[in-house]
């Protein structure tokens, strides 16, 4: 297989020594299958063994290989060299602080993650150790797709309003929530409320849409949002009709 | 080693510029302006009408009768068709999924839904007023 020369443009930035980043060029000659986490291997292995970035899997599981691509978040494990031009920009996820070169710090996505509750909540005793929750094959597809998230946060780097206003729960931590809400075993939905409903929530969103467009194992965090907004909307009717709950 | 995270800037006034996606939203969300001048219209009329005076009506109705305001409307109703009905129309199956059983409707036949409802209540009110015996 003939191989094919990329120059990747990389954004760098040494906490210890830089003010502010800077792009460093790599010329990386590729082989047609390879994706863009390869080459970026081949910069570190070959050429510049002071590059960082984070990657695992190389397989779409760990979703930690997230960077913007040509401006558009990506995980670079899925971004094939034989999709790009000859000339190839990489930067860290945008919307979030540059920790080192390509590494970005997760801290924020990941604590509005956890806020939304991301467990199943029961009312009642939980049942016997022997006994499980029974779910229908149809109650299941009501959320599957919401639990396919790799928390890969290139939806929060996609997003314009996570973007301008970062106390914005953000599409992710909606979509979690939403996968819970929906799951016919969880009760725990008026718990997560506050999230829904408060000035961060979901109608913070202004239903842009690129959070979905981006999201490599299509999620589609903007229909739990927009999903979102329509319950809370139904809950806050219901309240306002004579002999409503409070 | 120490911590220092680089905050990269975000411009408050022109974020929308920096990629095609974000422009189409800006493009789509900008038809409040329009729907802000039906609103100044339609207390413009409601305003005149409120005089009570048949001649002050006729000349606010003379008032919109000209080339200027026909282009207006005609580029309002494009604008909308492109930016608000087929916009839309694409992202409701987003906000309102069915599901029976086991199996979801698919997204086409939910847009496709969409539009035979906007045609026949196109087809009423076009009959209401006439326009269609």
């Amino acid at each position: 297989m003939s191989k094919r020369e990329l120059t990747l443009e990389v954004m760098r930035y040494d906490p210890e020594q830089d003010t502010e980043p800077y792009f460093q060029s790599y010329s990386v000659p590729c082989e047609q299958d390879w994706a863009i986490l390869d080459a970026l291997n081949y910069v570190k292995e070959e050429i510049d063994t002071t590059l960082s970035y984070r990657w695992s899997c190389h397989m779409m599981v760990c979703g930690s290989c997230g960077m913007m691509v040509n401006g558009e978040p990506s995980l670079t494990c899925k971004t094939f060299v034989r999709d790009l031009p000859d000339h190839v920009r990489i930067e860290p996820l945008a919307n979030m602080p540059i920790e080192r070169d390509l590494v970005v710090v997760l801290d924020d996505p990941m604590e509005k993650m956890h806020r939304a509750r991301p467990w199943i909540i029961r009312q009642d005793d939980p049942p016997p150790p022997d006994q499980e929750y029974v779910q229908s094959r149809a109650a299941l597809f009501k959320f599957k797709q919401y639990t396919m998230c790799v928390n890969c946060m290139c939806c929060y780097s996609a997003c314009p309003q996570y973007a301008l206003d970062q106390n914005f729960i953000g599409p992710a931590a909606l979509a979690l929530a939403h996968r819970y809400n929906l799951d016919s075993r969880d009760q725990g939905k008026s718990q997560r409320l506050d999230i829904l409903a408060d000035y961060d929530g979901v109608w913070e969103c202004s239903f842009v849409g690129a959070c979905s467009e981006v999201c490599p194992k299509s999620v589609d965090p903007a229909a739990a949002i927009q999903q979102m907004k329509v319950d809370g909307a139904i809950e806050w009717w219901k309240q306002k009709l004579p002999g409503g709950k409070s | 080693m120490s911590r220092r995270p680089y905050v990269r800037p975000v411009s408050n006034t022109r974020w929308y510029l920096s990629n095609g996606r974000y422009r189409r939203y800006i493009l789509r969300e900008v038809t409040c302006l329009l729907v802000g001048f039906y609103c100044f219209l339609t207390i413009w009329a409601l305003a005149v009408l409120a005089t009570g005076s048949a001649d002050r009506w006729n000349e606010f109705l003379a008032s919109q009768q000209n080339a200027a305001m026909a282009a207006l409307h005609a580029f309002a109703l494009i604008y909308y068709l492109i930016y608000m009905t087929f916009d839309w129309f694409q992202l409701a199956p987003k906000a309102m999924p069915l599901q029976f059983g086991e199996h979801k409707v698919s997204a086409r036949t939910i847009i496709l839904a969409h539009y035979a409802a906007w045609a026949a209540v196109t087809a009423f009110v076009a009959w209401l007023v006439g326009v269609i015996p």
